[in-house]
């Protein structure tokens, strides 16, 4: 107890993902990677790092990719978030980028492969995917253990529909 | 994590009265303080988001002065065309900041306001006189590669790790704040203090205060700039040391000359030496490396960070010559 304040209180909120609103009663210290996983049930967005290093739990709040380990649950209400489910159309066709990960076998294990996902779709939106050297800095925010790299490139640069050569990086 | 409550703040009026509560901590991007607050680094019992506050998330750069609210995001100002061709050291150092999750995600006024990357701070148990003062320091006796040359104390020599900041230090720079008695400009090398008796007190802004703009005087010295940062990885990595370099040319000669550092201080660092070794010069080769010779000749090593004396002479010789050659 400090300052008077209970030592637990219930923030009610209501969290709009993938469409679709949810109404929780959440601790104030849960995270939106925690709310989505563990109140909500969507276990696509995945827990790497929880320290902001890895990428393994990016998703888009209002269209523009995000670390959810972060992001307090509460500072996503009135957001539109789109976790890696979000990605699939209504009827069930995987997103062109789901589909180039799977032709260009862009993953291995694939526990970096949604957040991985979900940032190459921004990357492309950014448009910061015309060179194999700009997608590298681009993407540089997701870790992948398995080292591949040169694949997700390869995916994400397919999606672009640019045909970059690989160059030897920025200058800056 | 410990407890606290959560306040969405509705108006600046309404952010300056809770900030001014017991306990309050002002959250904006949350990228470093989530991490801290997760940590057990930091624990403050109320939160105060200003992130709705839409009013502190323009950037104008028409005036004399150029004014970042503080809740612009570092992905926005790196890739704002006016500022690219205008001001190239500030948009390379957000550009070269972080990754693009948190640069969309993190605030150029809360940025400038990250903590040490000090591994004995952050691992949340070793003696570290900023996370628990009177304790030591670990690293004094520990791994010294990436403490500070610069501002050090003996009570504490952990580095700055911003580059905004660092680039911000090399132009005429103030940071606007809030109170509920009014509002103050902080000159920016004013902001952080130099690690004294108590290196946990780490800014000279005071309980309840927000930080509302950063305002840079235009200038033309801008467009003849570069921030150089040296990393141990390619991309997404902190400065191993970095410089923010502007010049304004007559000529071949140099007539006004700034010059700062990162990643090898206690604080953004002005090296005001080097900017003196260039004005009224000609530029040359030699005269880049004078510059860099000048930015280090204070420099303190400590065991294993003095290879970053002779990288950041490097550093500094080269952003000269990048920034002299660019276009006025």
């Amino acid at each position: 107890m400090t300052d008077g304040l209970p030592s637990r209180t219930t923030l009610e909120l209501r969290l709009r993902i993938n469409g679709r609103d949810h109404a929780l009663g959440l601790d104030p210290r849960t995270t939106l990677l925690d709310a989505l996983r563990e109140h909500i049930g969507l276990t696509g967005t995945k827990v790497g790092c929880n320290h902001g290093t890895c990428g393994a739990c990016t998703v888009h709040v209002d269209g523009r990719r995000q670390l959810a380990c972060l992001m307090l649950a509460a500072m996503a209400e009135g957001r539109e978030i789109t976790t890696i489910e979000g990605l699939v159309s209504a009827d069930g066709t995987p997103h062109p980028m789901q589909e180039a990960f799977v032709a260009h076998d862009a993953l291995q294990c694939g526990y970096c492969t949604p957040g991985q996902i979900m940032s190459a779709v921004s990357c492309v939106e950014e448009g910061h995917a015309r060179s194999d050297a700009e997608i590298r800095e681009y993407m540089s925010g997701n870790l992948c253990r398995c080292g591949a790299y040169p694949n997700i490139v390869a995916a994400i640069r397919e999606v672009a529909g640019t045909s970059a050569a690989p160059s030897g990086g920025r200058s800056a | 994590m410990q407890p606290f409550t959560y306040h969405r703040a509705t108006s600046m009026a309404d952010a300056l009265r809770e900030a001014a509560l017991p306990g309050a901590a002002i959250l904006a991007g949350g990228t470093t303080m989530v991490d801290l607050m997760r940590g057990d680094l930091w624990a403050p019992s109320r939160l105060v988001d200003i992130g709705r506050l839409a009013e502190l998330e323009r950037v104008e750069t028409g005036g004399d002065t150029l004014r970042f609210g503080a809740l612009a995001r570092m992905a926005d100002v790196a890739e704002d065309a006016f500022l690219q061709a205008n001001y190239p050291a500030l948009t390379e150092s957000l550009q070269l900041a972080a990754s693009q999750q948190l640069r969309i995600a993190a605030t150029v006024g809360g940025n400038l306001l990250q903590r040490t990357r000090c591994p004995y701070f952050r691992d949340g148990s070793s003696p570290c006189n900023k996370r628990s003062p009177g304790s030591g320091c670990s690293a004094l006796r520990g791994d010294t590669r990436d403490m500070a040359l610069f501002g050090a104390s003996e009570r504490c020599i952990a580095t700055y790790p911003g580059d905004w900041g660092a680039a911000l230090a090399a132009f005429d720079t103030s940071i606007e704040v809030a109170s509920p008695s009014g509002t103050r400009t902080i000159p920016f090398a004013e902001l952080h203090r130099a690690y004294g008796d108590d290196p946990a007190v780490e800014t000279t802004l005071r309980p309840g205060e927000i930080i509302t703009a950063i305002l840079v005087a235009a200038t033309p010295i801008g467009r003849r700039s570069t921030y150089l940062k040296v990393r141990d990885r390619r991309s997404y990595a902190y400065a191993t040391v970095s410089a923010a370099v502007a010049l304004e040319m007559d000529g071949d000669t140099i007539t006004r000359a700034r010059v700062a550092l990162g990643g090898v201080a206690s604080k953004p660092w002005r090296a005001a030496a080097a900017g003196t070794a260039l004005e009224g010069q000609r530029l040359t080769r030699d005269r880049a490396f004078t510059a860099g010779e000048a930015a280090f000749a204070d420099a303190v090593p400590r065991g294993d960070n003095g290879f970053k004396i002779e990288l950041g002479r490097n550093a500094v010789a080269k952003a000269v010559l990048v920034a002299a050659g660019r276009a006025s």
